[in-house]
């Protein structure tokens, strides 16, 4: 039944994932991305990260993706894409070839870890756990994020303004 | 059963997809979001070697990605609206000013 799930919404995300490459309409790519995110948050639930999943919805196609659109409408990029010339088709399928190859060999190199999954406590990957780790171990990084998040909301400001 | 190996060739596959997105595209906000695609391919490895571990570090990892990807998605929209106001386009192809 879990391996049924697994494949489900694996399959989705890489579906989604090669639609984000494959779409010319830089809002189908958007979309697409957003329905990955909704797939790799029900994995992250499978893996017992029941924070990190809502996070996941929260922040990432809930803010982040968002965030991509009004840009996309913003620059108002519907007739521009059409003149994507890219590259050459030849160049293209080498590309793809080779990225083909190097996913085979990381396969390889992941063919044996077969290892099953040990019993977790009930508590694992909960709100308290995790943040009574971020807040206990990892609190320093805590803090200095939010002075990450503070200098990219001041050079978001200055980078979009019309003037300095 | 699922094991450790069905999580990590997903990840394996989600970021050659998200590479070949970012090496075959040229408009620059489909390789913002193939980057964002990498990003989640190794929050995927994170999580499912904490799991396997028993160990929450991967999850404060995961965290402090996210936050780092968010910062990152908003400075770099903010560079591609500034490049788009100046240039009239975001196709990489025709940014390249410093080039001979």
């Amino acid at each position: 039944m879990e391996l049924l799930f697994f494949y489900l919404f694996g399959g989705l995300a890489i579906a989604a994932a090669l639609a984000v490459v494959a779409f010319k309409n830089p809002i189908s790519s958007a979309v697409s991305l957003v329905t990955c995110f909704f797939a790799m948050a029900a994995l992250y639930a499978m893996l017992n990260a029941h924070f990190l999943a809502v996070i996941q919805i929260l922040v990432y196609a809930g803010a982040i993706m968002v965030l991509f659109i009004f840009v996309i409408m913003l620059l108002n990029l519907r007739g521009d894409e059409l003149k994507e010339r890219g590259l050459h088709p030849v160049t293209k399928i080498l590309t793809g070839l080779s990225i083909a190859s190097f996913a085979g060999i990381l396969i390889w190199i992941f063919e044996p870890l077969k290892y099953a999954f040990p019993p977790v406590p009930e508590t694992f990957g909960t709100v308290k756990a995790v943040g009574t780790l971020l807040f206990k171990d990892y609190g320093f990084p805590f803090e200095y994020t939010s002075v990450l998040l503070l200098v990219a909301l001041i050079g978001g400001v200055v980078l979009a303004k019309r003037e300095l | 059963m699922i094991t450790l190996q069905h999580y990590l060739i997903l990840s394996a596959a989600l970021f050659s997809i998200g590479l070949a997105g970012l090496v075959i595209r040229r408009n620059l906000l489909v390789i913002f979001m193939s980057v964002e695609l990498m990003l989640n391919a190794a929050n995927l490895v994170f999580l499912a070697f904490a799991r396997y571990r028993n160990s929450l570090d991967g999850h404060v990892a995961v965290f402090f990605v996210i936050a780092v990807a968010a910062a990152e998605a908003a400075v770099g929209l903010a560079i591609a609206i500034a490049i788009f106001r100046n240039r009239g386009t975001v196709q990489v192809d025709e940014l390249s000013v410093m080039k001979k």
